[in-house]
């Protein structure tokens, strides 16, 4: 049900007042520059207005669960952390046991000392939480990167967070260092009773020449009902190369809302997988801009759901510079009454020619009520460029099902493997090994809960 | 590319062909839009009561509408009380009761146009339904159709003579309340092309229409039905021109199609409008609902379309398939040259069990043109085993053209197969290598290369078009090679 003009504008004041809660906090804690851009941001919140079906942008995702549900808000310093020895345990798990250069973890929003590690690191290396950062002593160097490539205008939930966020992560790889060990972030988010919103912020930068790996897993700790509005900014300098994954295990009641805005210099290149587990509404965004010479993007996504979970895949990568590429590979598996969506939109301007763009989305419905909605776009203004896009929905192939059955496989069997196989398309694409083997454990549960098996 | 240069110069100041202008008395009604006028158009037709009730409420409908924005055009606001809404050669009597009646200044337009309207081009082989501006000023072969059942003639005439065909039909596939331009033409149609092939008939030949606005300052709302009944097979041809002015000319017309039990629908349109000079001063601004009904079981419609003219194209063909084993297809190449826009594409709606559909699509954007593909296909939960296959293809000549691809693909039945494939790419300077290899000219070879392109829906077209079509193509495209 679409919730009336009412509630928007209630729940538009309760957010409001989380942002009032904490203001005078905020100002005796954080830079003048920070500040501005938070009370910008909470304006932009206010003009922009709750998305509804009727935006082309959110023609699919109905956001009314989120709109509907009134929040607690965690602000700073106002955290109730009483960690139970459950959460301690997760904490561990998360995301696999693979070597890392440093493990990050935050719950609600607010980072965990007690949970993280941060190895030696290499000299010039900063990773640590960014409420830690700022109050540095060169704090202000944030101020280059930080909120400066993200787009607020019309985007209420991008402007929450960059009025909200409580904390977060903060990764910088100096010029010629490459980290050969992922960084690894946790958000774990426990509603302890009460709907609890989670507005968390990680910022990547590489500089020239480094390289570095980060993957963040963003899962509910308990059973409640858990709101998480992340926002990670990437910026790859000249040559760099940024590895990035975003993994979402949220619980059945829960909602992720997720921007990833990444820029890339001068031949830099970034690849981006965002996997959907799941999670009552998940969204995920992806943009991208290539915004010099010969970028290069890779964007891949696995996207999962049963029951009656909504999951949404949005990518847009920006060839603003000629000679960029890019290519994207999303896989989607639905199951029970679930619904998808899937939009992919490649924008070649004027200026970027030689772009050589390729996009790919495929669906396999494993349900009748399943419903899947995509729409890969391109929007070409330049000649000299090679642009595809291809989409299919279907079902499980039952040649491919006989072929497993006739070598003597029971049919749950056969029809696991399968699914594994279109699963491992994406998964084998993941790098870090300890990362790779907990997604795929991840995705045999999930499929051992659902109805697929038994069909 | 020196000498691509040059031809770049000669070609690109080649004249639109159908720009002249007929000189010929004519009545036309100020401009302006109220519910007076739309009375008027109704009473100079001698409509029914019915009729011009069904008007009048389209047009109250369309007062409470808004333009429709999502499209990827732009224009300056129309003002729709400037143009005006009815305009016809002037008749002596009731009308012409057969070609030699006829002024002989409008047969010597369509003699121009290369459009056989003396039956004595009976070899042509193709009924030809002629609309002037706002009326349809002759019908041929409609003797020869009449001994096999046939109905096909102006809209109007329809009316008065086939009363109960039009009232079942008309609006049952596009709504009054479908769309802003819809409501419009629903308002204010002046006339078009009525077909209705009766049961298990086969149409002998192919029925055309061919569309012309010659008057300053006027629209044209033309209205089409064509009703397939039963096991019978009909194919309908339709081409369009108009003279090269300086400001913009509103063509907003509505077709329907409904296909019965195991009937089939073949749609051809060579759309030639004046596409306006290259800054892009000036064209027709073509507004246009297309859609077919696949009310039976085995029924099929299939679209084609040659999309060259007009300043802006704003036409998505579409086919709702509800009989079982329906199938719908869309053959479409869409060019645009200089500044012109166009948003086309379609949408198959898939109802029924095992309805099929069938979709390429090809743009071709050379100079600053603008094309974009939008499709949309739909599979509700009963469309058990539907298959939908879409291709659009674009390809770009010069750097200041834009292709978009906007496919939509809605499946909520897990029967559903969809694939969708979509391609932009230049003409490879390989390619053009191995023709001048061959000495043959860049001219020709792009020529040749944009043909091959088109092919796929080339070849759909019926003989005599497919070759229109083609030199169509090339005096659109020639000298933007890039």
């Amino acid at each position: 049900m679409m919730p009336t003009e009412l509630e928007i504008t209630e729940r538009q004041e309760l957010f409001l007042s989380h942002f009032r809660q904490q203001e005078a906090q905020l100002l005796s804690s954080e830079p003048a520059w920070l500040t501005e851009q938070r009370q910008d941001a909470i304006q932009s919140f206010q003009d922009a207005e709750f998305p509804t079906t009727q935006d082309e942008d959110w023609r699919y995702t109905n956001v009314s669960p989120i709109i509907q549900t009134a929040f607690r808000y965690e602000g700073l310093g106002g955290q109730s952390s009483p960690e139970s020895a459950e959460i301690s345990a997760q904490a561990k798990s998360i995301g696999g046991d693979g070597p890392v250069t440093a493990r990050l973890v935050f719950v609600n929003g607010h980072y965990s000392e007690k949970h993280s590690s941060i190895g030696s690191l290499p000299a010039g290396v900063r990773i640590g939480s960014l409420r830690t950062l700022l109050r540095a002593k060169d704090a202000d160097g944030l101020r280059v990167y930080l909120g400066r490539t993200l787009n607020l205008r019309r985007q209420a939930f991008t402007s929450l967070n960059a009025a909200l966020w409580q904390d977060g992560a903060f990764v910088l790889v100096p010029q010629n260092v490459a980290l050969t060990d992922p960084v690894q972030l946790v958000y774990l988010s426990t509603a302890q009773g009460a709907p609890t919103a989670a507005h968390s912020r990680t910022l990547i930068v590489a500089e020239r020449n480094a390289q570095v790996t980060v993957a963040e897993t963003f899962q509910a700790g308990d059973d409640g009902i858990c709101f998480s509005n992340a926002v990670t900014e990437i910026v790859a300098g000249e040559n760099a190369v940024v590895d990035y994954y975003h993994s979402v295990r949220e619980n059945n009641r829960s909602f992720h809302i997720g921007l990833v805005q990444a820029y890339a210099g001068h031949a830099a290149q970034i690849s981006a997988l965002a996997v959907s587990l799941s999670g009552a509404l998940v969204r995920n965004e992806v943009r991208a801009v290539l915004d010099a010479e010969g970028a290069d993007c890779t964007l891949n996504g696995l996207y999962l759901a049963k029951g009656v979970q909504h999951v949404d895949n949005h990518t847009t990568i920006d060839h603003a510079k000629p000679h960029g590429s890019s290519r994207q590979v999303y896989n989607g598996i639905l199951d029970g009454h679930a619904t998808a969506v899937f939009n992919g939109r490649v924008i070649v301007r004027p200026d970027a020619q030689k772009t050589d763009a390729n996009q790919k989305n495929r669906n396999l419905l494993l349900s009748a009520d399943a419903t899947i909605d995509t729409k890969p776009q391109l929007e070409i203004s330049a000649n000299d460029v090679r642009c595809t896009h291809g989409a299919t929905v279907g079902q499980m192939d039952p040649e491919a099902l006989f072929f497993l059955r006739s070598r003597g496989l029971q049919r749950e069997e056969a029809v696991a493997l399968l699914i594994q196989a279109f699963a491992g398309e994406i998964l084998d694409k993941v790098k870090p090994e300890g990362l790779r083997h907990w997604l795929e454990g991840a995705l045999r549960t999930e499929f051992s809960n659902a109805s697929v098996a038994g069909k | 590319m020196g000498s691509t240069a040059n031809n770049i110069e000669v070609l690109s100041n080649q004249e639109y062909k159908y720009g002249f202008v007929t000189d010929i008395e004519q009545e036309t009604v100020p401009p302006g839009l109220n519910e007076d006028v739309i009375r008027m158009i109704s009473a100079k037709k001698h409509e029914p009561v019915w009729l011009t009730e069904w008007r009048l409420s389209a047009y109250r409908h369309w007062l409470k509408m808004r333009e429709p924005d999502w499209a990827m055009v732009n224009f300056p606001p129309i003002d729709f009380q400037a143009i005006s809404y009815y305009s016809a050669p002037k008749i002596k009597k009731d009308g012409p009761k057969s070609l030699a009646e006829i002024d002989p200044k409008l047969l010597e337009t369509y003699e121009k146009l290369g459009i056989p309207l003396h039956e004595r081009e009976q070899l042509a082989g193709i009924a030809v339904d002629a609309v002037f501006d706002s009326v349809s000023v002759a019908t041929t072969f409609k003797e020869k159709l009449a001994e096999k059942g046939i109905i096909f003639g102006s809209f109007s005439e329809a009316v008065i003579n086939h009363p109960e065909l039009v009232r079942k039909y008309l609006g049952s596939v596009v709504p009054t309340t479908d769309n802003y331009y819809a409501a419009l033409n629903s308002a204010v149609f002046t006339d078009g092309s009525f077909c209705y092939v009766p049961k298990g008939v086969r149409c002998p030949m192919e029925l055309s229409t061919y569309f012309r606005i010659n008057a300053k300052s006027t629209g044209q709302f033309e209205r089409t039905l064509i009703i397939a009944d039963e096991g019978s097979y009909v194919s309908y041809l339709e081409g369009c021109t108009a003279p090269s002015r300086d400001e913009n000319q509103l063509h907003a017309a509505v077709v329907e199609l409904v296909a019965h039990d195991n009937a089939q629908i073949k749609y051809s349109t060579i759309q030639n409008w004046y596409p306006g000079d290259k800054d892009g001063k000036g064209g027709i601004y073509n507004f246009v609902t297309k859609r077919g009904k696949c009310a039976g079981v085995n029924s099929k419609i299939s679209w084609t379309q040659v999309e060259t003219g007009s300043a802006i194209t704003w036409k998505y063909p579409s086919c709702i398939l509800q009989g079982d084993n329906s199938v719908g297809e869309f053959y479409s190449v869409a060019l645009t040259n200089n500044r012109q826009q166009a948003d086309t594409g379609t949408k198959m709606i898939h109802i029924g069990r095992n309805t099929r559909s069938t979709i390429v699509s090809k743009g071709i954007s050379a100079g600053r043109g603008i094309n974009t593909y939008r499709g949309a296909v739909k599979i509700l939960k009963n469309a058990e085993g539907a298959r939908n296959y879409s291709q659009c293809d674009s390809l770009l000549i010069g750097d200041q053209c834009q292709a978009h691809t906007f496919p939509y693909l809605e499946a909520k039945n897990s029967t559903a197969q969809i694939e969708h494939e979509a391609t932009t790419s230049k003409i490879g300077e390989d390619q053009i290598f191995f023709f001048q290899q061959r000495g043959i000219s860049t001219e020709d070879a792009v020529s040749m290369i944009v043909n091959g392109f088109a092919k796929q829906v080339l070849k759909e077209l019926p003989m005599e078009f497919a070759v229109e079509a083609q030199k169509l193509l090339g005096v659109s495209l020639e000298g933007s090679v890039g």
